[in-house]
């Protein structure tokens, strides 16, 4: 009894150190969101917030800025992961060919997951630029340009957020095929199949693990897409109503509108539809997954 | 149904050898056991015959057609392989149904085709299950249904039956061999299990090094084994095998002397000009007298029908005598004396290992 009491006294000793870390900067501040979602603050910076209750959050959810901030985000998702991961998938498909120099190729390919969206963002926006860009040099140039275009500056960002998810979508696709088993693709090639119904119907059937998990992971990736659309958009342009996706959105009521009881209630939104999208994979989708020890 | 011819067939994985220049040929409708240890190149010759792997030299032909350069959906051959390897996302039915669609067999054939399969292994109340959800067992049976559904021209198979506990496997056995002989399809069957290429094969290739070191019906193989090697691998235990040197004695009749005793020069081997020889006996053509080598038992094996005596000669050398009296009273280091049977008498070369010629 002692003795337990001792070694369990010891293990809590030995937690606490990651206990405090996240008490004070993951479920302290989880916490504090949901009070902040009750406090209504002023339109002028230093006036105290008043208790308001769930008032704000149904008067958040009816606005015209949310529910084009909600359509905007669901578009950017619906771009960047089905893209990102097929794109992913391709690439490692090349890339799992047994030719020399592959390696190099696959280093390529995988550095996107490293080159910061900073300067992944400035670049594309070169690229875009009307002036110097490559994109006039092709002779694509609507007016107005790309980043500043009601139609076009959503696609554009989720052009780059599609390019920096690649390089992890090709490391994930790449380690579900190096451990395909062996023998059942053999299998299938004495049963007749050829490339095509080798892809389709045993690939990518077998690679439902990489593939479920790219896609959890690049619908958490899209959702808290940010970096990009802060550096080639901003709250000062055109376009920037079709960019405002979610994540934004609560940056901008923080810093910009001074708001924290807007952004509490907006993060408590985002948290939910992440929440909710990655339970219902998890039931509906992972059904279709198939594990290796099946 | 067709014969597999292996002409001079050689496999270099870079500078290994895996397999090299061999001769076989697999007549129609046998089942020939490719047998040898871990890393002989059996598995290889299999995979060959596949088109898993390319020929580096020689000739491979099914029937007449030489398929060295043949794509392995275009051979006709089916495959079972150790880990059965079925499609985890098909059911029962549609893993058997796989290679009938592949090759564009019309819907209705193809279902009376994988019921009868299906049928045939007692897979009928499994077809809408997922590998997932069956045992050891029905999964090997969904691969062989896979393998007989399309009635192929050979059967290659792979260990199939080393991921089964030993009932199982015993049982299996019986009833590949069954299937087999009633549909007559020629079958490469590849084990390291010596009590399977025993009881299973019409002949047994012992592979070793890459080559290959006897074909001979079971029968042959256990009782005129050509090399050293094949007579130690097959049998369990495997033949006793001990240095002996060939003498004249003073009347001018030859002689064998090994571990300090002398007998009899055996019939039916000719004698040895330099007189070093490997002397083999079976463990059941020993038995305990009192005359014959000095020796002293390490280890008494007790299975029931038979005890097995592992005894150590003065040399060091081992021997398994095997009796066939249950109650034994022999304990470990009794000191004995082992008489062999001078009619089940082995002579190999002490160089080669290749068994010594006929004749006097």
């Amino acid at each position: 009894m002692r003795r337990s009491l001792r070694e369990s006294s010891l293990a809590y000793l030995l937690l606490l150190p990651a206990l405090a870390i996240f008490g004070v900067f993951t479920f302290y501040p989880f916490l504090e969101n949901f009070r902040l979602a009750l406090y209504e603050n002023p339109p002028f910076p230093g006036l105290p917030s008043h208790y308001v209750g769930l008032s704000q959050v149904g008067s958040v959810l009816g606005s015209t800025g949310f529910h084009q901030s909600l359509v905007s985000t669901f578009l950017f998702v619906i771009m960047v992961v089905p893209c990102g991961l097929l794109g992913g998938l391709a690439l490692a498909v090349a890339a799992h060919q047994k030719l020399a120099g592959m390696s190099i190729y696959r280093t390529i390919f995988s550095s996107t997951v490293v080159s910061s969206v900073a300067v992944a963002a400035v670049v594309f926006g070169t690229l875009m630029d009307p002036v110097v860009g490559l994109l006039p040099w092709l002779g694509i140039n609507p007016t107005p340009p790309i980043l500043s275009n009601p139609t076009w500056a959503l696609p554009a960002v989720a052009l780059i957020a599609i390019w920096q998810f690649l390089g992890l979508s090709f490391i994930i696709m790449t380690a579900g095929l190096q451990s395909l088993p062996e023998e059942v693709l053999e299998a299938a090639r004495l049963d007749g199949a050829g490339g095509w119904t080798m892809f389709w119907r045993i690939t990518v059937p077998l690679l439902s693990p990489s593939l479920f998990f790219g896609v959890v992971v690049g619908t958490i990736y899209a959702f808290q897409s940010f970096g990009q659309i802060d550096i080639l958009i901003g709250p000062q342009n055109a376009a920037f109503t079709h960019t405002n996706v979610l994540l934004y959105y609560v940056y901008n009521a923080l810093s910009v509108q001074n708001n924290p009881g807007l952004a509490a209630v907006l993060s408590i939104v985002l948290f939910t539809i992440l929440l909710v999208l990655t339970l219902v994979q998890f039931r509906f989708l992972e059904r279709r997954v198939h594990y290796a020890s099946d | 149904m067709a014969s597999v011819t292996f002409s001079g067939v050689t496999k270099r994985f870079d500078d290994v050898v895996a397999v090299n220049a061999l001769d076989l040929e697999v007549a129609d409708g046998e089942l020939l056991v490719l047998l040898g240890p871990s890393g002989c190149g059996k598995t290889t010759a299999l995979r060959m015959v596949a088109g898993l792997e390319e020929v580096t030299d020689g000739d491979l032909a099914i029937g007449d057609l030489r398929v060295n350069d043949l794509a392995p959906k275009d051979r006709d051959v089916a495959m079972v392989f150790q880990s059965y390897a079925l499609y985890p996302h098909m059911t029962v039915q549609r893993n058997i149904e796989f290679p009938l669609k592949r090759q564009g067999v019309a819907a209705a054939e193809r279902s009376s085709r994988v019921l009868e399969a299906a049928t045939t292994l007692g897979l009928d109340e499994l077809l809408e299950r997922k590998p997932g959800q069956l045992s050891g067992g029905q999964r090997q049976r969904v691969a062989l249904a896979r393998a007989i559904v399309r009635a192929p021209r050979v059967f290659l198979m792979d260990e199939p039956l080393s991921n089964l506990d030993a009932t199982l496997r015993v049982q299996t056995r019986s009833d590949i061999v069954a299937i087999q002989r009633r549909l007559g399809t020629t079958t490469i069957y590849v084990t390291h299990d010596q009590v399977e290429a025993m009881t299973m094969g019409h002949r047994i290739a012992v592979m070793r090094n890459g080559a290959l070191e006897q074909v001979a019906s079971p029968t042959d193989l256990y009782d005129r084994p050509a090399t050293a090697f094949v007579a130690s691998f097959l049998g369990s235990p495997g033949m006793n095998l001990l240095a002996a040197t060939g003498f004249t004695g003073h009347d001018g009749t030859p002689g064998l002397r090994a571990a300090g005793a002398e007998l009899p020069w055996p019939d039916g081997f000719s004698r040895q000009p330099s007189g070093d020889v490997t002397l083999g006996f079976r463990p059941e053509a020993a038995s305990l007298g009192s005359e014959g080598l000095d020796a002293r038992i390490i280890l008494v094996e007790r299975l029931g029908a038979e005890t097995h005596l592992i005894c150590s000669l003065a040399d060091g050398e081992r021997v398994v005598v095997r009796q066939r009296d249950r109650q034994s009273s022999h304990q470990i280091s009794d000191h004995v004396r082992i008489r062999i049977d001078t009619d089940q008498i082995h002579l190999f070369d002490a160089e080669s290992g290749l068994r010594l010629g006929e004749g006097t």
